[in-house]
């Protein structure tokens, strides 16, 4: 399989970012770039960058099996991460996770019927100082509460 | 529009690393005004000194590692054998994800090309060819600025097969995590790094011996390596003389949980814990009462409001029974429930163990469920002496510290919040028949 020509180029340049005869090094990040692009991380995906790599199937496995970016299963368009964690915890992630669930008529790692919004409670996101904290795909949004999480969502499902 | 992360400044900060972070900007300072102001200066001067004579002056700034181990940089430096035959390499951790901890996305968000600066200076110390910023995978913005700001390195001639024009050749890229708490161990980083699960490696070997593809490596925090172009330029004793002895310089304090102005900080090391929460944190928020803290990030052990008035430096919080660890400093009122915050931090750790290890892999799981047990109150006074248990046999039986850092904060609340644990357990509504219940048997 072939991926878009901006993900080739930018597979070729971070191949030679390792040490000659190490290329395994660029194992995760391929396969989380390659997520990205495809979806998931399907059997062609498994099978194409083990290839390029020169690993056995194994080794790619062991690794999708490790980290939790990492998916098998295709996500929602928007995938929901909610920081739960202990200053997200003490200033309402809890009460926004559980709004969300409410909300989305989902619960954790679920996806909307539509296949528009997925949901997962995470660990720390690293965004303590603004908390309560959540990401939807790679975009943070920052001190949430209930009311701003609607508008996100009605606006996010007007640019459908 | 995009949202600063930035705070106003606050007058008893003291600014070195967060120098050029004018509030409210909220793009990163690029190339152009990096030079205007100073940058790139700190690798010129190292180029002209020789590479022990850069690894002294780090040890003289008595600068630690702001990771959260908070080992002394220079000696650690110092460890790597510049004529080894092997290529020697340098990695930045940026895999932040202690909870509490939000201080390296602001350093890469803000001013990436110190970073670049810092980690140019380090290689040049013990004479690297290669680096790598390991990234958390979640922090893709970041890895795009940082990215774009290596890209303007490289057009510039900081980076490359001839750095400055000194024929030094010297290649830096990003390496993206892909969630995994585990992998802001050093170890375990470096195995992420190969492209492998992220389980620790015994050590010895260190590092500095056999670390990223089994050649010499130093490896640092982001904070860690951003304070080296101030201590280059302005001299090691200069950076010493900020913070308290053995602990040089400011840190990044980053301010969450109840508390009026949470935000991201740079203080001197060994300001007063208290100092920091109600003068430039603006107190406890709502008006409410102190009731515990947080130090150094979810690993660290609790202090209760009375142990809080202390000097914040790596010695003082380890006399204290805590540790400074990454900065974070989480602030809890009178309110907080702390049957609660146990159990959530052991959920956490059960989560991350990689289960490398029996006793964390185990124990984790163990607190985990015993302390959801506790806080759904179906607990019993005896599970507080299975968790001081548990917990005492983890401690320093793990190949890395995750280990411990579950089980010092278990102990610290178990012991310290006894009283509040067992109210809730004598509560024990939960044992109580639910209204309308028939009975089993009637007599």
């Amino acid at each position: 399989m072939t991926f878009s020509p901006e993900l080739e180029a930018k597979f070729a340049k971070m191949i030679g970012n390792y040490p000659p005869g190490r290329q395994k090094g660029a194992l995760i990040p391929m396969l989380l770039y390659a997520q990205d692009e495809v979806g998931a991380v399907t059997e062609e995906v498994i099978e194409e960058v083990a290839k390029r790599l020169k690993l056995s199937r194994v080794e790619v496995e062991e690794v999708l099996g490790y980290y939790t970016m990492l998916t098998r299963e295709p996500r929602g368009r928007y995938h929901i991460q909610i920081c739960t964690n202990i200053s997200c915890m003490l200033t309402g992630g809890e009460e926004l996770f559980e709004h969300a669930c409410r909300r989305l008529g989902i619960g954790n790692k679920g996806k909307t019927p539509d296949g528009q919004f997925s949901l997962e409670e995470v660990e720390c996101l690293g965004a303590c100082s603004w908390a309560p904290a959540m990401q939807v795909n790679y975009e943070f949004h920052y001190q949430m509460t209930p009311e701003k999480f609607d508008r996100l969502i009605e606006s996010l499902r007007k640019l459908q | 529009m995009k949202q600063t992360l930035l705070v106003p400044p606050h007058p008893l900060e003291k600014r070195v690393l967060t120098r050029r972070f004018e509030y409210p900007r909220t793009e990163p300072v690029w190339i152009d005004e990096y030079l205007q102001t100073g940058g790139y200066e700190a690798i010129r001067k190292a180029m002209s000194m020789e590479p022990e004579a850069i690894v002294e002056e780090v040890k003289k700034s008595a600068l630690r590692g702001r990771g959260g181990a908070g080992f002394p940089t220079g000696m650690k430096w110092s460890f790597v054998d510049r004529r080894s035959p092997k290529p020697k390499y340098v990695v930045v951790n940026a895999d932040e994800g202690e909870p509490g901890t939000c201080k390296d996305r602001i350093l890469m968000g803000y001013d990436p090309h110190r970073l670049i600066e810092g980690v140019l200076i380090g290689a040049r110390a013990i004479g690297a060819c290669r680096g790598w910023i390991y990234i958390r995978g979640e922090y893709r913005e970041y890895i795009e600025i940082m990215d774009r700001a290596i890209e303007q390195a490289y057009e510039r001639g900081f980076l490359g097969s001839n750095v400055l024009g000194t024929g030094w050749e010297f290649h830096l890229s990003t390496h993206t995590g892909a969630g995994s708490y585990e992998c802001g161990e050093e170890t375990a980083l470096l195995e992420s790094l190969e492209g492998k699960r992220g389980n620790p490696r015994l050590k010895p070997p260190f590092p500095a011996t056999s670390g990223a593809f089994q050649c010499p490596t130093i490896l640092n925090n982001v904070e860690t390596f951003c304070a080296v172009p101030d201590i280059i330029l302005n001299g090691g004793e200069w950076y010493a003389s900020l913070g308290t002895p053995r602990n040089g310089g400011t840190r990044l304090v980053c301010l969450s949980g109840h508390i009026e102005r949470p935000g991201v900080y740079e203080v001197p090391l060994g300001m007063n814990l208290l100092t920091i929460i109600n003068e430039i944190g603006g107190g406890v928020w709502k008006g409410r009462k102190l009731k515990a803290v947080i130090p150094g990030g979810s690993s660290s052990p609790v202090l209760k409001a009375d142990e809080c008035d202390i000097p914040a430096d790596y010695d003082s919080l380890a006399k204290a029974g805590s540790m400074l660890g990454s900065g974070a400093t989480v602030v809890l009122d009178e309110t907080a429930d702390m049957t609660k915050v146990l159990a959530r931090l052991m959920k956490f750790y059960a989560h991350e163990s990689c289960g490398w290890c029996i006793p964390c892999r185990e124990g984790t799981t163990w607190l985990k469920k015993i302390t959801a047990r506790l806080e759904e109150g179906l607990g019993t006074e005896r599970d507080l002496e299975t968790i001081d248990n548990i917990s005492q046999n983890m401690l320093g039986r793990t190949f890395c510290p995750l280990g411990d850092a579950a089980a010092m904060p278990a102990m610290a609340l178990v012991r310290k919040f006894r009283d509040e644990i067992l109210d809730r357990i004598r509560q024990a509504e939960a044992f109580a028949p639910a209204p309308g219940t028939q009975p089993l048997v009637v007599l």
